[in-house]
């Protein structure tokens, strides 16, 4: 390594590794700290004497990692364990937990800070229930990725098929999970295949072996920069004229002079300067531990919250959680006054009523419980003695999760998660619907009707080829005014083309939409399918929309046939591929402004608003715009006229579309 | 905005984490006090604590339990230290745990007090009735110490109970505790040792020569190299030595390995600990007496 690797800076990952001694979870870490060469010389000779002690004739590696000599002993780990280790892209942390049932709890504290999974299955044994429960706690804690490790691939001839048949059926049940990023890896942690080093037993393996995909899997997607939520941890009071509430920011993030207010007191204020030790920053953002100063003199004091005075958390004293109960000494009493621990925010709290206990086997639920004892997991209605300030936590789990202290002894008793507010139950339940509706892929019992008229009849007819052109861009990027230029040339030329513009949309089909982050998944799924009506139709569409989320533009793509070179990689819904189509179907065009000059455009006024306050959720002001990675065209209007980023784009259809 | 707006490097997570438990000592606690040793892990610990508060000072007293057997250059350092971040002093000295009767020397020609600290620490406790005492563990040192939490529980009689400590969940930490118990945190946890010195590169933080390479009369014992002194003679047999050498870590002298390194900044350290097979514990002679040796240690309340 030299030195300029040393001080490139690197990202963390923090995942958790579930899995029995059986499943080979020790020996996988072993393996990847051994090929990684993070075992040092000393490490290593420990390690011989003690597999030489135990009979055992190759060093064990699965011994680096089962710390404590009561889990030697008993030959199993009792406790989460955190290992460390890195490479020239990343540091990782790993929480290593148990994963017998009777330590759920510890796999629900390794998961709760985890951003990635690892599930391990013995090839020989299929899926388990064990393998069950893993995926079911990762998506319930909300872990974004799981990567399924398919271990001893050596004990069964590296097979392939076995491979797919326990892929197919983690994958069926994985349906019922919110689990969004799911992998599939083929290893042998003994031998090392597939862990740090490429298989050769596996050549018809495609994908990363597992280090690689743990390197480049993204997480910066995984981050909510849009709710500013900063819990005061401690007020900073040096003299007079200094008053800072010292925190970390959870999520979102904040600039000088935004307007915030503080809850629960709900007093206004501006932020006046937000400083680290001897820097002032001019904004700053999730994960960021910093010192706020505001411009007025309000009362706040550890466990209040400061936020936008746009984007303000429920403030509740009833909500319904999921909790895991912790306590081995007692079990969950209805009638005992908890402590509830939540953001730097503590209150008494009652547990109501277990609505239900969640079978993390099965997810079946038991509604005829009435408590919860170790490691059961159920849903619970809460009620605090003050308000709580919380988002949901599958929107953010810094303010969603919260901890039971016991009152007598002061342990830890029970761990929740803020599904939602009573109160809010209905709106939230109509959520949660919507967004599954574009997780899942479509009901297998419905068929794709082909009818009479075929894909080569329509082109025949309009002389060129369907095609769905997507802009995508900042409001103001020019996207709108660009595609109804376009539309009228090649119109007037004699093509079949329509436009599909965000706003008009909005008014009819999804006049029921608002701009949340669901809101706007639901709003481009419609767009989607529409446009690949229009596309079976024959004829060329253009779609408006600003679509910031990566996620969802390429829920977008996969609608459509693959473009010829990366034929046979069908997206998840899409019907077969018109036989005989050679050429794309779908062009992504990214319709690229800074935001300074869209800003200064401002056709709607919209961004004036928004900087007001008045509008929240704003893409580019307040909500993310994630660039697209691979667009087909990019057209930077910082710099093109109108005129010739018309003509570009009309071309780049023709071309497209021609026979 | 996109995400890549607001990149993330490791280092400043983990200084946020850092700062965040410290703060949480400081607001959670009635009487918190930080450990220093001398070593680059409590300086590290302490700047983070100078960092967290600023403008403001810190807000606990930081306490040093003086083996005696401490290289001169570690104590000159840390009355200048003290001075340069500001920080209150306390010190105990393992000395007169032994003079009143506390506590027994070791027998044998090089005593270690390294056991004998943990007496003075707990009396030191007692005294100042300090309900939570920070160190500069980290989980990546030793095996025993990867189960760690950052809040550690410790019962009335100042014991660590590995079966008896409570979850950690996102990061949320419960130091609530009833009369008699107490505390010990790690702000640092989950740093490692190149973590360290990256971020002491990074921030240019002034450290103790004996961390850089200097000349200095040696011994080699047991795969060890110890630094000669008035607490470590040379026993029958042995040959003194005089090596380029530095130090990993900086402890007791009768216990505290050196390396042999030409390392003259902290740029040559981040290289030489990249590239190094061994562990820093690797040259502490208190760990090589069990397999299990700091799982012992830290059942009695050693740090």
């Amino acid at each position: 390594m030299d030195h300029k690797t040393l001080v490139k800076e690197r990202d963390l990952l923090r995942f958790t590794t579930a899995g029995s001694v059986d499943d080979g979870k020790s020996t996988l870490i072993g393996r990847m700290l051994f090929d990684t060469k993070q075992i040092f010389q000393d490490q290593m000779d420990q390690l011989e004497v003690s597999s030489r002690l135990r009979g055992e004739e190759n060093v064990n590696l699965a011994l680096l990692t089962d710390g404590l000599r009561a889990e030697r002993e008993q030959g199993i780990t009792i406790d989460v364990a955190y290992r460390y280790f890195s490479t020239a892209h990343r540091k990782f942390i790993i929480a290593d937990t148990p994963g017998h049932e009777q330590y759920t709890r510890n796999m629900v504290t390794g998961a709760s800070t985890a951003d990635l999974a690892i599930v391990l299955i013995d090839a020989r044994n299929g899926v388990l229930t064990q393998s069950k429960r893993h995926g079911i706690i990762a998506s319930l804690l909300g872990i974004p990725h799981v990567v399924v490790c398919v271990n001893k691939m050596d004990l069964v001839d590296y097979s392939r098929e076995r491979f797919d048949e326990i892929v197919a059926d983690y994958r069926e049940f994985a349906q019922k999970l919110s689990v969004h990023d799911i992998e599939f890896i083929p290893v042998s942690a003994l031998k090392g295949d597939n862990v740090v080093n490429r298989s050769e037993n596996m050549p018809w393996f495609e994908g990363a072996p597992l280090l690689q995909f743990l390197e480049n899997v993204t997480i910066a997607a995984d981050r909510n920069l849009v709710d500013f939520r900063f819990p005061v941890q401690h007020v900073v009071r040096p003299h007079q004229d200094f008053r800072g509430f010292a925190g970390q920011i959870v999520s979102g993030t904040i600039k000088i002079g935004e307007e915030v207010v503080a809850l629960p007191s709900m007093q206004r204020s501006r932020i006046k300067n937000i400083n680290f030790y001897k820097a002032e920053l001019e904004e700053a953002a999730e994960g960021q531990s910093v010192i706020l100063t505001l411009e007025d003199e309000i009362d706040i004091s550890r466990g209040d919250m400061i936020v936008r005075r746009h984007n303000i958390p429920e403030v509740e004293h009833e909500f319904e959680a999921t909790l895991c109960w912790m306590d081995e000494r007692r079990e969950l009493k209805t009638d005992t006054n908890y402590i509830l621990q939540q953001t730097t925010n503590r209150s008494h709290a009652l547990v109501d009523e277990v609505l239900y206990q969640l079978d993390v086997n099965t997810l079946h639920r038991r509604t005829e419980a009435e408590t919860l004892r170790l490691n059961e997991i159920g849903r619970v209605k809460v009620t605090t003695a003050k308000p709580v300030f919380f988002d949901p936590y599958e929107r953010n789990r810094n303010t969603g999760g919260f901890i039971l202290i016991d009152p007598d002894d002061f342990r830890t008793v029970g761990a929740g998660m803020i599904r939602y507010s009573s109160r809010s139950t209905i709106e939230e339940l109509k959520r949660e619907e919507r967004a599954k509706r574009l997780q899942t892929p479509k009901s297998t019992d419905l068929t794709w009707d082909p009818g009479l008229v075929g894909p080569q009849d329509r082109i025949r007819r309009q002389g060129h080829a369907p095609l769905c052109v997507w802009l995508t861009g900042l409001s103001g990027a020019g996207k709108s005014t660009i595609a109804k230029e376009v539309e009228k040339r090649l119109f007037d030329e004699g093509y079949q083309i329509t436009r599909l513009d965000g706003d008009n949309v909005r008014h009819g089909l999804n006049a029921d939409l608002g701009f949340n982050r669901e809101d706007r998944r639901e709003n481009i799924r419609r767009v989607g399918h529409i446009a690949r009506l229009f596309h079976d139709f024959g004829a060329i569409v253009l779609c408006t929309f600003i679509s910031p989320y990566r996620e969802e533009r390429a829920y977008v793509r996969a609608l459509f046939p693959a473009p010829p070179a990366a034929a046979g990689a069908p997206g998840p819904a899409t019907p077969a591929t018109p036989a005989g189509t050679r050429t794309p179907a779908f062009l992504e065009v990214y319709t690229k402004a800074s935001l300074a000059e869209a800003e200064r455009r401002d056709p709607k006024g919209l961004y004036k608003r928004a900087r007001a306050g008045e509008i929240h959720g704003f893409t580019g002001i307040d909500d993310p715009y994630e660039e697209p990675e691979a667009p087909e065209i990019i057209l930077d209007t910082d710099r093109l006229s109108v005129d010739e980023a018309v003509e570009q784009l009309a071309e780049a259809i023709r071309r497209a579309s021609a026979l | 905005m996109a995400p890549e707006t607001y990149p993330r490097n490791t280092l400043d997570i983990l200084e946020a984490e850092a700062v965040y438990v410290i703060r949480e000592v400081a607001a959670q606690f009635e009487r918190p006090v930080m450990l220093f040793s001398g070593g680059k892990d409590s300086i590290l610990m302490s700047y983070l604590a100078k960092k967290a508060f600023w403008p403001g000072k810190i807000p606990f007293p930081l306490m040093h339990i003086d083996t005696g057997h401490n290289f001169d250059e570690t104590l000159e350092y840390r009355d200048w230290w003290m001075k340069e971040i500001g920080a209150q002093l306390i010190v105990r000295y393992v000395e007169d745990s032994i003079r009143q009767g506390r506590v027994a020397e070791e027998e044998g020609p090089n005593p270690s007090r390294n056991a004998q600290q943990t007496v003075t620490l707990l009396d030191a406790l007692t005294e100042f009735k300090f309900d939570c005492a920070m160190g500069g563990a980290r989980r990546d040192e030793e095996k025993a110490r990867a189960k760690e939490r950052f809040f550690s529980f410790r019962n009335r009689f100042g014991h660590w109970d590995p079966k008896n400590q409570r979850p950690e969940l996102w990061n949320l930490y419960n130091g609530m505790k009833r009369p008699g118990e107490h505390f010990r945190a790690f702000p640092i946890s989950n740093w490692t040792e190149l973590d360290v010195w990256q971020y002491m590169l990074r921030e240019q933080v002034p450290l103790p020569s004996l961390y850089y390479t200097h000349e200095r009369e040696i011994v080699r014992r047991d795969g060890v190299i110890l630094a000669l002194g008035p607490y470590n003679r040379l026993v029958d047999g042995e040959e003194a030595e005089t090596a380029w050498v530095r130090f990993r870590t900086i402890g007791d002298m009768t216990c505290t390995g050196a390396t042999e390194s030409r390392a003259h900044t902290l740029e040559d350290i981040v290289n030489e600990i990249a590239a190094t097979r061994v562990t820093e514990r690797g040259g502490r002679a208190d760990d090589r007496r069990s397999e299990a040796a700091m799982e012992d240690r830290k059942k009695q309340g050693y740090f």
